[in-house]
């Protein structure tokens, strides 16, 4: 079973640089990806690009071998509410880089978010993490009205629409610049590998070699 | 006028039909030459009998009959069979061979190979203990597969009971087992392994619980480690020696191999294709599920998604 050929989904965005870097040290070429803006498919070297949410799409439907993408876009995407038991895709390795926090923030100044919980008994909020937030405040047993936004998270409670977001952040500027301040820390978000549950059984030769590899780096 | 029909199901018109019908007809067969007697039970059951199946899936699907009593919507054969064999075949002297085409039910979200209503093709061999039953349940299945033209696909083998023994020799307490089994049963290694550093175990122990289960390939695999799994291992090393050559050569022996629902007592397996991102049949042994409607015996089965086994047919087509 050697000689199998795998195909990587590979994150355009935040964690494209890091993951090209990652994938030259075990020896996979990258040059060209990263001579073609545009291009999105790398067939003589098995990569595919494309958002980071859209990875665990393309592996879990045996599209891609393996994925690269961030905590975050997993436990959005992880459905253990209508689960039987099966699994989408493995996650194999804490690749260590792309290191950021999942948080609920709200506007500087006294707690809104609190005040409303206390006085409405709801709380409402913005985020691009709809399935993470509900599952958040469930476990913490609040009441939330959760509103999924596309665009800029931070505008939401600025505007009066919301008095908390849910939101990913790395250094905190984009918060600290729109005077929001982190209240809760949620999770903590890397970049992980991913593979297809029926390639890690069928290419396993060629999946633990890489796997090898990365390791030694 | 377009009328909707419920999401996760679908219609099946007569070109799709003739093909459906080509890879039942097919396994029929096979079951039939095996001698597995077709049977089949109500799709609803009521809940409080279904309910009895420790670790069986939890029905997507209830209602209230006339009495107000809970109906569900089975959610696999192999527990109404087991229903069926306890009541209907308690004095008859076992094994028991039965086979079935039918449908059932789950709540998953809805996607290509995984509609909520779905054919299964299957086997329940009640009463023929391990290795044998086991080796008998593989070998049918392949021929079954083999019947039905599919040419790549290979089977999973691995052993319910390793991961957990495997916990209990290193003194995992059994409430901490339950995370650690179902980050296993998620393909988590990541969160597995963060679970294990904070049982804080040693680095040996942590090393080999993240090893083992990641074991997966020929039977080398089965030289490797000694110990705890010790059991497991040897239980698959003796179904291996019972199989024909044509059906030993399929097997990929995966020391981390997991599978729901929870019912499953040692020996699981899995079919993979190339064709599809996920298994396409799978089964195990369930030896105590039949005592739990009341009457003892050992047993294993096996299911083919029909569905999903065409979509992997039709890919090999294009090859």
């Amino acid at each position: 079973m050697n000689g199998q050929r795998l195909v990587i989904a590979i994150p355009r965005g935040a964690l494209f640089a890091e993951t090209l870097d990652w994938l030259d040290g075990l020896g996979v070429r990258t040059d060209e990806v990263r001579a073609n803006d545009r291009k999105l498919l790398f067939s003589d070297v098995g990569l595919i690009t494309m958002r980071p949410s859209d990875v665990p799409t393309y592996v879990a439907a045996g599209a891609a071998d393996l994925g690269i993408t961030g905590k975050d876009v997993l436990m959005e995407q992880s459905d253990d509410a209508v689960s039987s038991g099966g699994r989408d895709v493995y996650e194999l390795r804490d690749l260590g880089y792309g290191r950021c926090r999942m948080v609920m923030a709200t506007r500087d100044g006294p707690d809104p978010a609190s005040a409303a919980l206390r006085r409405l008994g709801v709380i409402r909020v913005a985020t691009k993490y709809p399935r993470v937030a509900a599952r958040y405040f469930d476990d913490t047993g609040r009441q939330a009205e959760i509103i999924e936004v596309k665009g800029s998270v931070e505008l939401a409670p600025l505007t009066g629409l919301v008095e908390a977001i849910v939101d990913l952040t790395a250094t905190g500027t984009t918060l600290r610049e729109n005077h929001l301040v982190v209240r809760e820390e949620i999770a903590e978000s890397t970049a992980r590998l991913i593979a297809n549950p029926v390639a890690h059984k069928l290419k396993a030769a060629a999946i633990d070699d890489l796997l090898e590899r990365a390791r030694a780096l | 006028m377009i009328h909707p029909i419920p999401s996760g199901t679908r219609d099946v018109l007569p070109d799709e039909m003739r093909e459906l019908r080509a890879i039942t007809e097919a396994i029929r067969e096979v079951f039939g030459t095996a001698g597995y007697g077709e049977i089949y039970t109500p799709a609803l059951e009521y809940e409080t009998v279904i309910g009895r199946a420790n670790g069986g899936l939890r029905p997507a699907y209830r209602v209230f009959d006339e009495n107000g009593s809970v109906l569900v919507l089975r959610s696999d054969m192999t527990v109404p069979i087991a229903r069926v064999v306890a009541t209907r075949y308690a004095s008859a002297e076992p094994p028991h061979r039965f086979c079935y085409f039918a449908h059932s039910y789950r709540g998953v979200r809805p996607a290509r190979g995984q509609p909520r209503e779905f054919l299964q093709a299957g086997v329940e061999l009640i009463g023929a203990p391990a290795p044998g039953g086991t080796a008998e349940a593989l070998t049918v299945l392949c021929h079954a597969l083999d019947a039905a033209g599919l040419r790549r696909y290979r089977v999973g083998l691995g052993d319910a009971t390793l991961y957990p023994a495997l916990l209990d020799s290193l003194g995992v307490a059994h409430d901490k087992r339950d995370a650690l089994l179902a980050e296993l049963a998620r393909g988590d290694f990541v969160g597995l392994e963060h679970g294990l550093r904070e049982l804080e175990l040693g680095e040996q122990a942590i090393k080999l619980l993240l090893e083992v289960p990641q074991q997966r390939g020929g039977g080398d695999v089965l030289h490797g480690p000694a110990g705890p799994v010790a059991d497991a291992v040897a239980g698959l090393r003796a179904i291996r020696g019972l199989l024909e050559p044509e059906v030993a050569e399929r097997v990929i022996f995966d020391l981390g191999l997991s599978r729901a629902p929870g019912y499953y007592t040692g020996a699981v397996f899995e079919v993979y294709d190339p064709a599809l991102g996920m298994p396409l049949g799978g089964g195990g042994r369930y030896d105590n599920l039949l005592g739990e409607f009341g009457h003892s015996l050992p047993a294993v089965g096996f299911a083919i998604g029909v569905d999903r086994l065409h979509i992997a047919l039709a890919a090999e087509e294009r090859l």
